[in-house]
């Protein structure tokens, strides 16, 4: 299987004629109810030109209904979806000019590769000849060119989600929406469709929606990403600060790895194994609760001390680094550091954990659980 | 249907767990070719004496010897051509209205409306269970003159008497398809409606919508009861008028008739194959 994109004389000059792609996308207060749940709570997100966004989130936390929101599948109770200054509310889904590719396999079993993807030319009552000439440039600008004659049933779970690609840019979407494209699809497939998608996204500036559970997915593809839960915006940032600053224990919790530890107040401090850090800005707290301190494995340093107050459970390789798992009381606590030190380090060791980031975020207690979360 | 079963030779363990003796590969088949072969015997016996009795009489005249003057006489028979081409209009009359009324009926129905169609399983199961004597006089009773007067009415009620068959053949069709992402893609990319249904949904209710149609002409090509009370003299009225005159010919147009059926069936039955082979072939690829 071709994994990169390709570049030929017949792609670059595809590439040029292609017409400044990318629209501004604005979801202002998006409601969407279904029976008792709402789907959608007041979602707002302005996507710029030519950005990637990854709508992450848990299963029902209303990021699909947001994409086929915008693509026009499904009506609103409330709000607006603006693109490029237009409000779409009375505009029907095959008018909106928007590319999709779907969670399932959904080319036409009826059509070769090359009649799906000229598909949507055809409803745009383009030529037979310029239709042919534009789907077999983009079954080339996806490496399917070779690919052109055959039928879906005929072809592999990766490659029709690559012509799925090829046939929704046939039409010069002003946006790419994609749903969950990659999830049918084994690991090394989803990785190689992964950047694949990527740079073509890059290449053509389209401003693309990508609906993801997948954090892996969305942190390695996406300008920006939005995580949500039960209908609402969690935090929208790019990857490396959603990583680095979650703004919520759910943001801390649902991307990466993050450790609950019982923390004291100490005035507008906080004590975490007896050091006193600074409390990051916007913690969803009140001076009564009882609180956690969320902690990254990479924000702690761990030094062997025969009277420190944890005592090394479990190691994990990950190359570069190795995590150990330091029980604390009744707390486990994950730690990531440097492999050659972690080698000097026994299981069952004693170790005393330092916090080394500037500041922690803090969240409300929740029951008794506290476990670390991931 | 118990003799239908195959039976395999158990043993209870100590456990209780059903246990086959030996080696069930060898077990099994003495058995199920014993019991495949009285089971094939008796469906095979079952349906073709009828039709061996039918052949034979059709090839006989009236000394009981053998004989093509039934067969070569057909065509010149009063009326035949007449009930023939009547039954045949009827038929494509019916398929067309069936067609045009179920496949947006259907397709609908499993789009927008997914919790009807327990409702309209009940309902397209009422003409079975109305006998079709009551339904046509009813319908007589009802009808205004000009369509009494028309033998179109019959397709009218035929829809109707269709629909069991015509509806499940359809459900089916829309059940094996991912409908809703493949009319959600057609639309994503500018298709209108009834494009979507052209392009996209007939194509892939090939098979479905044959079938269907195949069961709709059977059924109007051996309908009787309602021809009959409608002063229609189609296929079936006319074989049953002519069987009192010539029962040799009658029973030759009978035979026809099933050969006519048979062949259509054939039909179905090979893009069935053709079709089931590209979805065999789909799931191995993935």
């Amino acid at each position: 299987m071709t994994t990169t994109q390709n570049s030929s004389p017949i792609v670059d000059s595809f590439l040029q004629d292609l017409p400044v792609a990318g629209a501004q996308v604005e979801l202002d207060r998006l409601v969407r109810v279904f029976g008792q749940t709402r789907a959608l709570d007041g979602f707002s997100l302005t996507i710029e030109r030519g950005e990637f966004v990854a709508l992450l989130g848990p299963s029902g936390c209303g990021k699909t209904t947001a994409l086929r929101v915008l693509a026009g599948f499904e009506r609103l109770d409330s709000g607006r979806v603006v693109v490029n200054g237009q409000d779409l509310a009375r505009i029907s889904a095959q008018n909106r000019d928007m590319g999709m590719v779907f969670q399932s396999y959904s080319l036409f079993p009826n059509m070769s590769a090359l009649n799906n993807v000229a598909y949507g030319l055809r409803m745009r009552k383009q030529r037979a000849r310029q239709r042919r000439k534009k789907a077999g440039e983009l079954l080339e600008l996806v490496g399917l060119a070779d690919q052109a004659s055959k039928y879906p049933h005929q072809m592999s779970g990766g490659q029709q989600q690559r012509v799925a690609l090829a046939r929704a840019l046939a039409i010069e979407p002003r946006v790419l929406l994609l749903d969950e494209p990659l999830s049918a699809l084994d690991a090394k497939v989803r990785a190689e469709l992964r950047d694949q998608i990527r740079s073509l996204q890059q290449r053509l500036a389209i401003t693309t929606v990508f609906v993801t559970h997948d954090q892996e997915e969305a942190l390695s593809m996406a300008d920006r990403v939005c995580v949500m839960k039960a209908g609402r915006i969690e935090q929208t940032a790019t990857p490396a600060t959603l990583y680095s600053r979650p703004a919520t224990a759910f943001v801390a919790e649902f991307v990466g790895v993050s450790s609950r530890v019982p923390v004291e107040r100490s005035g507008d401090d906080v004590l975490v194994f007896g050091q006193r850090c600074p409390v990051r800005e916007g913690a969803e707290t009140t001076p009564r609760d009882s609180i956690d301190a969320l902690l990254r494995p990479e924000d702690l340093a761990i030094e062997v001390n025969r009277d420190g107050k944890g005592f090394v459970t479990h190691r994990s390789f990950l190359g570069a680094t190795t995590r150990l798992v330091v029980q604390v009381g009744e707390i486990p606590v994950r730690v990531d550091i440097r492999s050659e030190t972690a080698a000097e380090i026994e299981l069952g060791n004693h170790v005393n954990l330092r916090v080394i980031s500037r500041d922690v975020l803090v969240a409300p207690r929740i029951g008794n659980d506290l476990s670390a979360t991931s | 249907m118990a003799a239908l079963i195959p039976e395999i030779a158990y043993e209870e363990t100590q456990g209780g767990v059903p246990q086959v003796e030996g080696d069930p590969q060898r077990r099994r088949r003495p058995r199920l070719r014993y019991w495949r072969g009285i089971v094939l015997f008796f469906a095979g016996a079952y349906f073709l004496i009828p039709l061996y009795a039918g052949l034979r009489f059709s090839f006989e005249n009236d000394a009981g010897q053998f004989s093509l003057y039934a067969v070569k006489a057909i065509p010149s028979q009063t009326g035949f051509s007449a009930a023939f081409f009547l039954s045949l209009r009827l038929a494509a009359v019916t398929t067309v209205l069936t067609m045009v009324l179920m496949v947006p009926t259907a397709t609908y129905v499993h789009l927008k409306l997914p919790k009807m169609r327990r409702v309209l399983d009940f309902v397209t199961i009422l003409p079975i269970v109305i006998p079709p004597i009551v339904l046509i006089l009813g319908v007589l009773d009802a009808a205004p003159l000009w369509l009494r007067a028309s033998p179109y009415l019959l397709s009218l009620v035929y829809v109707i008497l269709a629909l069991p068959f015509v509806y499940r053949s359809l459900d089916a069709g829309l059940s094996a398809i991912d409908l809703k992402t493949l009319v959600e893609a057609s639309r994503s990319l500018g298709g209108k409606w009834v494009g979507t249904l052209w392009h996209v949904i007939l194509p892939n209710l090939r098979a479905a919508m044959l079938s269907a149609i195949v069961l709709t002409i059977a059924l109007v090509l051996g309908e009787f009861t309602m021809a009959s009370l409608d002063l229609w003299t189609t296929l079936p009225v006319w074989i049953y008028q002519f069987s009192q005159l010539d029962a040799h010919i009658a029973t030759a147009v009978s035979m026809l008739s099933l050969l006519g059926t048979w062949l259509l069936l054939t039909v179905i039955v090979s893009v069935d194959r053709s079709q089931s082979r590209r979805t065999r072939r789909r799931t191995g690829a993935l």
